[in-house]
């Protein structure tokens, strides 16, 4: 099922006409109303009469989330406040949080995305939406919110936490599609099969997961669990909050990116430039519809590449590759490189052992050590030390196989790991202490 | 004649012993025997208690990782060479020994060693053919 038809099976050359026009309305209207913008567009020679072809986007300087924070709160909006009818805030974790205005039209593109998303994940109207993202400054609760009730889902807008009350809810409500974190979805598995209770007999059908990145092991693991079809969903508030990109029920690889809203690009993270079409790299994304707060070229920070074939579901959306993580996620452990999401991907992989794990990084004089800490469940178990033992040799070895890093094992109690509500903190770097 | 005893994965942090004979006790069970085996960063803890159904199900909602194993108590005559006696018994039948610990029986002056064998039934057989006095849950109880 596809929601807009002209839109979403728009033809390429169609589509790359939108995108220049809108392309240069947005330059134009960032250089006569952000000063920013209209120092760095002059500085870098990318006046609004410079932008012929969707080519020379390549001239624009590129906006990172330094200028986002250095322009708190309002320096960035292009709108006056009385045309801002929402703000929403991302949390920083050092400092101020990047703070997004939306106009009306803003919230209704928002929202029509979403609408297109909550349809591309397999939900109609009818369905019954638990929402269990957070509302608040952070922007996945309500920009799922109003995506679900454009389709004409019924929305419980229930947030993240309480976890048992979400249960019963889950189970009264007959709730079809849920919406939150894949980290939470699995400690809702946990607390549901602590209290007896069988997704098997629930309503549920469909996960819409996003916030954080996961791996398509953990995308198994959900699926097996909850019983559901497990969809990734992308976004970030800066760009807009969720309904950037969505995967399709039919393929469930890759994830289509709104095109007629926003103009993806792939750079090499280090030099800043742009990567050939299906290489890996840095999304860089221009927001070309956006309003309140227009951005150019920004720098997601996000790892991923453009899937240059065409979906079978006949959207004409190019895709990206799920996200194998976000650059300051990288870990450089004895100078390999190394993602969360990839040792995550490989403990999966291994049978019985349990989906709550904790990266522990430290330094031993020049050295970087890697801990994995792995809860031990009654899978895993055994009572002759030995197999213990080569249950966590059996991990370094997977983890050296597969990463090329050297780690070291620690067997934990169930229930030790601390269980997240909303993103996983499953990395603790003490190098940075 | 099997007997059952109770396993327990336990972090090697200090007082963990402590709560887990804590809440076995606070809910009636008596330990009738105990062996840590560990490591520098975990140990597992074996029990024979007088419940051990009961025991287990404590332990389960106390949030530990359990398990059931099978094992066979030996009753060790209180005379010198007692033990060698019975080990030879299992050495020349070839049976394997995951490991062992010993208690003393509260009601008399003999000791009590449970095995852990790789093989149960074999091991079982094996030692009453050889007329060797077993241990059971009833003398647990
Ligand atoms: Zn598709």
């Amino acid at each position: 099922m596809i929601w807009n038809n002209t839109f979403e099976t728009m033809p390429r050359d169609e589509m790359e006409l939108l995108q220049l026009t809108r392309l240069q309305q947005v330059v134009a209207r960032v250089y006569a109303t952000v000063p920013f913008y209209r120092d760095s567009l002059a500085k870098s020679g990318a006046t609004p009469d410079k932008i012929r072809s969707l080519d020379d986007l390549k001239r624009i300087p590129f906006t990172l989330k330094q200028d986002m924070r250095a322009s708190y709160p309002y320096d960035l909006f292009a709108e006056p406040l009385d045309q801002i009818v929402r703000i929403h805030a991302s949390s920083g974790t050092t400092g101020k949080p990047t703070v997004v205005g939306y106009t009306q039209r803003d919230i209704d593109n928002w929202s029509e995305m979403m609408a297109r998303s909550f349809v591309a994940a397999g939900t109609h109207k009818g369905d019954i939406v638990h929402n269990a993202y957070g509302y608040g400054l952070f922007t996945g609760g309500l920009g799922a919110h109003y995506g679900a009730e454009k389709v004409g889902a019924s929305v419980i807008p229930m947030s993240g936490g309480n976890t048992r009350k979400q249960l019963m809810i889950m189970q009264d409500f007959g709730s079809t599609v849920l919406t939150c974190t894949p980290s939470y979805s699995l400690f809702l598995a946990e607390v549901a099969a602590e209290e007896g209770i069988d997704f098997k007999k629930l309503k549920l059908k469909v996960g819409i997961f996003g916030a954080e990145p996961w791996s398509e092991t953990m995308r198994q693991e959900i699926e097996e669990k909850l019983n559901i079809k497990a969809i990734d969903i992308y976004g970030l508030s800066e760009i807009m909050g969720p309904g950037v990109g969505i995967e399709c029920i039919e393929a469930q690889n890759g994830l289509h990116l709104w095109e007629d809203h926003f103009i993806p690009e792939i750079i090499e993270p280090d030099t800043g430039e742009v990567l050939p079409l299906g290489e890996k790299g840095e999304l860089v994304i221009t927001t070309i519809t956006k309003e309140g707060i227009p951005l150019l070229r920004y720098r997601t920070r996000d790892i991923t590449r453009i899937i240059p074939e065409p979906c079978i579901c006949g959207r004409t959306h190019l895709r990206i590759e799920r996200l194998s993580g976000r650059s300051d996620d990288m870990l450089i452990i004895r100078g390999v490189n190394v993602f969360p999401s990839q040792i995550e991907s490989v403990l999966f992989g291994i049978k019985g052992v349990e989906p709550h794990y904790q990266l522990i990084i430290d330094r031993e004089g020049t050295l970087d050590t890697l801990e994995i800490q792995v809860e031990v469940n009654e899978q895993t178990f055994s009572d002759e030390i030995k197999n213990l033992q080569a249950l966590s040799n059996h991990i370094c070895h997977a983890i050296k196989e597969m990463l090329g890093v050297t780690c070291r094992v620690r067997l934990v109690e169930p229930k030790t790991i601390v269980r997240s509500e909303g993103k996983a903190k499953r990395v603790i770097d003490n190098r940075k202490a | 004649m099997k007997i059952e005893q109770i396993s327990i994965f336990m972090e090697n942090k200090s007082g963990r012993m402590a709560v887990i004979t804590d809440v076995l006790g606070s809910g009636g069970i008596n330990i009738r025997a105990l062996s840590l085996a560990d490591t520098s960063d975990f140990g597992v803890l074996r029990l024979i208690v007088d419940n051990p159904t009961k025991g287990l199900e404590i332990l389960r909602n106390n949030s530990f990782t359990v398990s059931k194993t099978g094992v066979v108590g030996v009753i060790v005559p209180d005379r010198p060479g007692g033990l060698t006696s019975i080990l030879s018994v299992i050495d020349k039948n070839s049976i394997n020994i995951e490991y062992m610990y010993a208690f003393s029986e509260r009601s008399s002056a003999n000791s009590v060693i449970i095995f852990r064998f790789d093989d149960i039934e074999a091991a079982i057989n094996v030692l009453k053919q050889n007329s060797i006095t077993l241990y059971s849950n009833d003398n647990a109880s």
